[in-house]
């Protein structure tokens, strides 16, 4: 059924047990809304220097959403800036894709779990659903490092 | 098949509408359950819009040749058509807008431009209701912020009815204006018109009716509301998008000034100054939307040779059978009155935790085309403690079987997510 390549078996999980989920001490606080669903997010970046040492997010909102803000969590905590902002652009390229794009091992390397998205990129409806949180982290990165950082991740 | 006392033939009425028969997702027979959002556009609509177009079309009100007067002939007969719908005293009284949110914008910057005793300003309150759709929130929120008068409103019960017990407090003589809606499109609500109608002609305040969810759906006769306005738009009741109306008492459109300027409004215009033609015409300034207004006529003469009482009738059968259907699946909590009285063909619901976007995605693989967020009307949702809702809404071409396919549909996201 076409409905399983949106709601993959590690979207699912994702979904049910969300990672790094709850609010928790951070260097600079976001709220995001998607205003035609009604999902929201609150999330917080903590920096240790220039690596991403913790993000914590609360939020309501579908699956897809939920799924998404686990799997961001997963993916860039641990990581160094440079490498979480390729990540994210990486996760960009792949959403707007429309479908079209098939994830090369390259691809798949760096997005790890995020790859399971591919089918959502088919759903415009659903697309800003699975970006919310990373429009939320770009947003909270570019606050607490400042205006440089902001340039990088543009 | 079931049978419901009052339904309508609804085999011969869904013949009348060529989308029906579209097929989405492999072949799967649409099941259209978004009718509060825009309902579908039978064959006599669609083949009066082209019809229009393909003899009739220039502009109104200004030639003097055979297409122009043609065409000021159809859309002034939409007019009439509209002033009979709705029991109008005067045909004058019917202002064609773009939409309902347009003709509430209308009345809001009428009240906002208006000399006493109609102006609204910092010593005033405006009162609405928590059930109101943005469109009948934001411009009075706009009006209030510019002018620096107060807005308040009406609460909500838990069961989705409108909390009048404090309406002496709400309305009071400093109210000049109440703007409620008939129908809620996410509740399902019917307000009770003559309870506030009454306290607001007490202290002498306005009233306006949104009147999008009830035109389409049962019989409306702005005499009887006793209000002011009466906004509502075409196309929730088989017509085209871009037409809405405004319907007004006749001395107020005379007495109150026009919003938007240019042609067609006027009267007579100097570099310095002009004078402005009578209503309705004061307040449709540019070409108006034509064949669009045409095409709401002939909306009207398909809904009123069908009956706008048999249509209520069918509407309430097929609401109280998706009531009782939609009750016995587990964990459903339906928000808004929790049975078919007083409550229109909109059944707003939430489905366990499941999120309704996902409810909606599970659904629409199905077939199934319902609506999924805050339906413009957030407040709603803050007041019950839920991020969105499912929402099904029915019409004078929805059936039993529709029903009985969306509560197959919702068991089946209950597996899925289960």
């Amino acid at each position: 059924m076409k409905l399983d390549s949106m709601y993959q078996e590690v979207i699912l999980d994702h979904y049910k047990n969300p990672h790094g989920r709850g609010l928790r001490d951070g260097d600079a606080e976001v709220h995001h809304v998607n205003p035609t669903c009604g999902d929201e997010i609150t999330l917080r970046v903590k920096y240790d220097g220039t690596t991403v040492s913790d993000v914590s997010y609360e939020g309501q909102g579908c699956s897809i959403s939920q799924a998404s803000a686990s799997v961001l969590n997963e993916l860039l905590v641990g990581e160094e800036l440079a490498r979480a902002q390729k990540i994210q652009e990486t996760f960009l390229e792949l959403m707007q894709s429309k479908g079209k794009l098939e994830p090369d091992d390259a691809m798949e390397e760096i997005l790890e779990d995020a790859v399971a998205f591919a089918g959502v990129s088919k759903y415009p409806a659903r697309v800003k659903c699975a970006l919310l949180s990373w429009m939320a982290w770009k947003d909270a990165t570019a606050q607490a490092l400042g205006p440089d950082a902001e340039r990088t991740t543009a | 098949m079931t049978q419901l006392p009052g339904l309508l033939d609804t085999e011969a009425i869904r013949k009348d509408f060529p989308i029906l028969d579209r097929q989405v997702h492999d072949g799967r027979k649409v099941v259209y359950l978004d009718n509060a959002a825009t309902s579908q556009k039978p064959r006599q609509v669609l083949d009066a819009l082209a019809g229009y177009y393909e003899r009739h079309n220039a502009n109104v009100h200004r030639g003097v040749h055979v297409l122009a007067e043609e065409a000021t002939a159809l859309y002034e007969g939409a007019r009439d058509k509209v002033a009979e719908f709705v029991n109008a005293p005067s045909r004058n009284e019917v202002i064609f807008t773009k939409n309902a949110s347009e003709s509430l914008n209308l009345v809001a910057n009428m009240l906002g431009w208006a000399d006493e005793p109609y102006r609204v300003d910092h010593e005033t309150e405006i009162v609405i209701t928590e059930m109101e759709h943005h469109s009948n929130i934001v411009p009075w929120q706009l009006l209030a912020q510019r002018t620096g008068a107060k807005l308040k409103w009406f609460g909500l019960t838990d069961d989705g009815r409108l909390d009048l017990s404090n309406i002496d407090e709400v309305i009071t003589e400093k109210t000049k204006i109440v703007s409620f809606v008939l129908v809620s499109n996410i509740l399902g609500t019917v307000n009770p018109v003559e309870a506030i109608v009454r306290r607001a002609q007490e202290v002498g305040a306005l009233v306006c009716i949104d009147a999008s969810q009830a035109a389409p759906h049962m019989p409306l006769d702005v005499q009887a509301l006793q209000a002011d306005f009466v906004a509502f738009t075409g196309h929730k009741m088989c017509g085209p998008t871009g037409i809405g109306v405004l319907w007004g008492r006749q001395e107020l459109l005379e007495d109150l000034p026009p919003f938007l300027g240019g042609g067609e409004m006027i009267e007579t215009v100097s570099m310095s100054s002009s004078t402005y033609a009578p209503a309705p015409h004061k307040f449709e300034a540019g070409t108006p939307p034509i064949a669009q207004a045409v095409g709401l006529g002939a909306a009207i003469d398909y809904l009123s040779a069908i009956g706008m009482d048999k249509i209520l009738a069918h509407e309430h059968a097929i609401t109280e059978y998706a009531v009782k259907r939609l009750t016995e699946i587990p964990d459903l909590r339906i928000i808004g009155p929790a049975t078919a009285e007083d409550r229109g063909a909109a059944i707003s619901f939430t489905l366990g935790d499941i999120h309704p976007h996902d409810v909606g995605q599970v659904l629409d693989e199905q077939g199934i085309a319902v609506r999924v967020g805050h339906h413009c009307a957030r407040p709603v949702c803050l007041r019950y403690g839920i991020p969105a809702t499912t929402r099904a809404s029915f019409y004078l071409y929805s059936t039993p079987a529709e029903i009985d396919a969306l509560v197959d549909g919702l068991e089946h996201v209950r597996n899925f997510f289960g």
